[in-house]
């Protein structure tokens, strides 16, 4: 079969060093340089970033939206895992 | 810029009553809307709020990339290094645009292909702004005060608008565009501060642009098709009346401290509404325009699908170079 686009990559930047790299768009390239590239042409334009991911869209293994409520409510009723459920003293409170 | 899109109709489009595919989906949808919620890209979607943002979207893009040759066709003529500087960065910002906003509408299920295959068979539309010519270097000045002044005044409303990546992209966007606003007004400064002749070509290029920038907040609010909708959605928060008034108001003040003056001799102050009034826009020139008859229109689109085409080598020996990489590499391994 006869691919005529270039695949899709998400880009990720990391804006300085202590911060996570964060999704920020898209690019279409033919490989994973050129995706380097493009990335750093079109989501760094004015020093936006110091590092830079990219992962072909398609490798992404991404939750089933339809899924939230199974995978995330079960949280919902466990507050007992925050620490301010736990009412101290007002003397020692601030633990 | 260019959300005028979102007022013309398109041939194959999505005219009829909204569908409900999925009454339960469809109010758990609406909930989120109305708490002001945003919609991301594998979230269930009412196909036609999912028609409507391929459409708003992409014809931003396309916008934004035949936005890029009236504005290129002076960066070999700037007059001074500092100048074609900037103009070259403000191009590549408004190629950056497109593809922010091409990779958005991508996220609806779209292909990159599809899209620009509807831009060069002229499906889909862009901006009727970029169907002016840019006639001297005044131009370029007043692209970036009044054109990207009004297209500023359209976005910053949909950095918040209901769907995640295209809100996402304007956020960025929007960052971008002040520059550009700025740097045209401080060409005109410049300009202004200069010879009679040069004083004379801003207020030439400042007649011929002040009314196709008013135009670019599309037609006015009893007349637009898609507005009541679009804003049901979240996509559209401020109408196009209230944001063309709002430019204008806004542009006097900037139209006074540079010298000019803008060609509307019903142009004035109306305290009793607290706004400035306007004469009447020509509509007939707008839709002539949209509907491809104005001065540029054959050549834009020429110029987008030549350089798509005497582009087409470069990326099918892109693809088959890393076809064979990965040949190698697999026969290697």
């Amino acid at each position: 079969m006869e691919r005529k686009e270039w695949p899709l990559w998400e880009v990720f930047v990391r804006s300085r060093n202590g911060l996570d790299h964060k999704h920020c768009g898209s690019v279409h390239a033919p490989d994973a340089k050129l995706a380097l590239q493009v990335a750093r042409d079109v989501y760094t334009r004015r020093q936006e970033g110091v590092s830079i991911w990219v992962v072909q869209a398609d490798h992404i293994v991404a939750s089933d939206p339809d899924a939230k409520p199974e995978l995330f409510d079960p949280a919902e009723d466990k507050i007992y895992r925050h620490p301010t459920f736990y009412q101290l003293p007002d003397e020692v409170n601030h633990m | 810029m260019y959300t005028q899109a979102l007022d013309i109709p398109q041939q194959s489009a999505d005219k009829g009553p909204r569908v409900v595919e999925n009454p339960e989906y469809q109010a758990e949808f609406d909930a989120r809307i109305d708490a002001g919620g945003y919609i991301e890209a594998k979230d269930w979607m009412p196909e036609a709020y999912r028609k409507t943002l391929i459409r708003q979207i992409s014809q931003h893009a396309h916008s934004e990339i035949v936005g890029m040759l009236p504005e290129g066709n002076w960066i070999t003529r700037a007059p001074t290094l500092k100048r074609k500087a900037i103009l070259l960065a403000k191009v590549q910002d408004e190629g950056g645009h497109g593809l922010y906003l091409y990779a958005a509408a991508e996220t609806l299920g779209v292909s990159r292909d599809e899209l620009l295959e509807a831009l060069h068979s002229g499906r889909a539309k862009y901006s009727s702004i970029f169907n002016y010519p840019t006639l001297t270097w005044a131009d370029i000045g007043v692209i970036g005060w009044l054109v990207d002044g009004a297209a500023i005044m359209n976005q910053i409303p949909l950095c918040k608008c209901s769907y995640g990546p295209y809100a996402r992209a304007m956020v960025r966007i929007c960052k971008e565009e002040s520059f550009h606003q700025r740097q045209g007004y401080d060409l005109l400064l410049a300009m202004m501060k200069g010879t009679e002749e040069q004083r004379e070509m801003v207020q030439d290029a400042v007649n011929r642009w002040w009314w196709p920038s008013i135009m670019m907040f599309g037609p006015h609010d009893k007349d637009s098709v898609h507005s009541g909708q679009s804003a049901r959605w979240g996509i559209k928060r401020i109408s196009n009346d209230d944001l063309r008034q709002k430019f204008v108001d806004a542009t006097v003040e900037q139209a006074k401290v540079l010298g000019v003056t803008m060609p509307d001799p019903e142009l004035k102050w109306n305290a009793e509404r607290g706004h400035h009034d306007f004469g009447a826009i020509d509509w007939d020139e707008f839709w002539n325009v949209v509907n491809g008859h104005g001065q540029g229109n054959v050549d834009r689109l020429a110029a987008r699908v030549k350089a798509w085409e005497d582009g087409a080598w470069v990326r099918e020996a892109a693809l088959e170079h890393e076809r064979k990489r990965a040949a190698r590499e697999h026969q290697a391994a």
